[in-house]
């Protein structure tokens, strides 16, 4: 009896390991989804050095997040801040899963959360000052703030604690916080407004590259929402993975369908780049609450995200003025907030339509100001003290000509 | 000797490569013209509309003897015509020499092959 005891146990660790380390695969897989995002939403004199940004902020973080960014998020909890840093994670301790498979699932997501910040800034920003601020996220600003919702920190000891599930305030919301505060700091790019402060379109190169990005990054979502379950063993993980997949697919068809009817409506035709940000501003949504919702909640979540989703773009464009050629702010950022906040009115266990009262509606804004205010203030000075030293701007010259050929001496055509 | 330039649509530029080839005019130049004119669109590019004044064109460059002229010239009318706004101009004039690379023949010779 005892020896079937151990091999059930042991079956369940591999269960669970192939699960966690398949959706991190998956959740790498994002990575060249956000490249083409934003190699197509931007132009081709700059494709060779978004390419480099997005290929340099996976491997610096990888680097970044084993040698301290880990266990700072997940270490021994220190005053519900912060972990304990150990340096150079090797542990082999089996704790569920190997703490490796651990190492690795969260390492894709720290990844996450830098690289989409390099939209946000794209077609003008150093990268020799991307470099600094890719060390910076991975290293301090995202284990720091990941630390108080899942690594033991206060966010997750509020009374009623907040809920994160995969991180669209964690991961997402992060990301775009910093992004948003670098594009501020660096301003928007030369000719996107005219000297009387109207915004001007500026193309992006091909939507081919935009819409395969976005398929991509819905693929590998199936990755990032059921493979935060953590486990897969046993029919109530099994269960669990099920139905986030189907919130999280219903969200992302309900989020693009919104964002074209929504465009369809104002601007007269469907619009493919704003659909394309629909589908995504969908998937962040669902990604705080993709466990605790229901199907129709899901929708719900999505309509509401495709929604905002036109309207942010146009408001950070045209109202507040701040240049994101790729849409990471409204994407990642409005709709990561609206997600996270959601969570406390469709949760089915305690929100406020299942008669759950307004306690975790509550924790959910306490989360969402805290997370903001923490990646918005590390990153202004961040971005802020590259200003004042290795400077964060190209010169006119360079970003009229191409970052390509000034920056890293390629065209990405030729 | 003349040199005959056209811009026309794109979508033309098939028939009137035919229409051409018809009437014995086998060999020119074409490339993809941008200019500016009366044809407009306007374009939504996230949510912010924009005006195109850009418009792309086909633009033949065909050099003809005196001969040659009236029949290319409605040749051309004939085949890139749609009675739309935005058919195109054709223009028309003289050349001063025209010496073939190959041999260093000049004048009309230079322009057909003999047998």
């Amino acid at each position: 009896m005892e020896e079937l005891t151990t091999a059930v146990s042991e079956f369940t660790v591999s269960t669970d390991t192939i699960w966690i380390l398949v959706t991190a695969v998956l959740v790498m897989f994002m990575q060249p989804g956000f490249a083409l995002v934003e190699a197509g939403f931007t132009r081709t004199k700059n494709t060779a050095n978004i390419l480099m940004k997005n290929l340099m902020d996976f491997s610096i973080g990888s680097l970044i997040f084993w040698l301290l960014g880990y266990t700072l998020m997940y270490g021994e909890d220190i005053g519900g801040f912060l972990g304990k840093i150990s340096f150079f994670f090797n542990s082999d301790e089996i704790n569920g899963v190997p703490d490796k498979a651990s190492l690795m699932f969260q390492t894709v997501f720290a990844a996450t959360a830098a690289t989409i910040v390099s939209g946000a800034v794209a077609e003008r920003t150093k990268f020799s000052a991307y470099i600094f601020f890719s060390i910076a996220i991975t290293a301090i600003i995202y284990p720091i703030s990941g630390h108080w919702v899942w690594g033991g920190g206060w966010l997750s000891s509020l009374s009623t604690p907040f809920h994160d599930f995969a991180g669209s305030s964690v991961v997402h919301s992060v990301g775009a916080w910093v992004g948003l505060t670098g594009a501020v700091i660096i301003g928007p790019r030369l000719g996107k407004y005219t000297s009387d402060g109207k915004a001007r379109a500026i193309p992006g190169q091909n939507l081919a590259f935009g819409a395969l990005g976005v398929f991509i990054l819905w693929f590998g979502w199936f990755g990032f929402n059921p493979g935060s379950q953590l486990a897969a063993a046993g029919s109530e993980n099994a269960s669990a993975i099920s139905h986030i997949f189907i919130t999280t697919n219903l969200a992302a068809g309900a989020g693009a369908i919104t964002a074209m009817a929504v465009t369809w409506m104002k601007y007269k035709r469907p619009g493919l780049s704003l659909t394309l940000n629909g589908a995504l501003a969908g998937l962040v949504a669902i990604t705080a609450g993709c466990d605790v919702v229901s199907p129709g909640g899901a929708v719900i979540i999505g309509i509401l995200a495709g929604t905002l989703l036109v309207f942010g773009v146009e408001f950070i464009d045209k109202v507040v003025k701040i240049d994101d050629p790729v849409g990471a702010i409204s994407v990642h950022g409005l709709n990561g907030a609206l997600g996270t906040l959601l969570v406390g009115v469709f949760s089915t266990s305690n929100g406020l339509l299942y008669g759950g009262g307004a306690a975790q509606l509550g924790s959910q804004f306490i989360g969402v100001l805290a997370i903001g205010a923490w990646a918005m203030a590390t990153g202004f000075l961040l971005f802020f003290i590259l200003k004042k030293t290795i400077g964060v701007r190209v010169s006119k010259r360079i970003e009229e000509e191409g970052l390509d050929i000034y920056e890293h001496g390629e065209s990405a055509y030729n | 000797m003349k040199k005959i330039e056209a811009i026309i649509r794109k979508t033309k530029f098939e028939e009137v490569k035919e229409a051409l080839h018809e009437n014995g005019i086998e060999f020119f130049s074409f490339w993809e013209a941008r200019g500016v004119g009366m044809a407009r669109e306007s374009r939504v590019y996230r949510g912010i509309m924009y005006d195109t004044s850009s418009i792309e064109r086909t633009y033949l460059e065909i050099v003809v003897r005196d001969v040659n002229l009236d029949k290319t010239i409605e040749a051309i009318l004939a085949s890139a015509a749609t009675g739309e706004v935005g058919d195109g101009k054709i223009f028309v004039s003289t050349l001063d020499e025209r010496i073939r690379i190959r041999t260093g023949e000049r004048g009309d010779e230079s322009l057909y092959i003999k047998d």
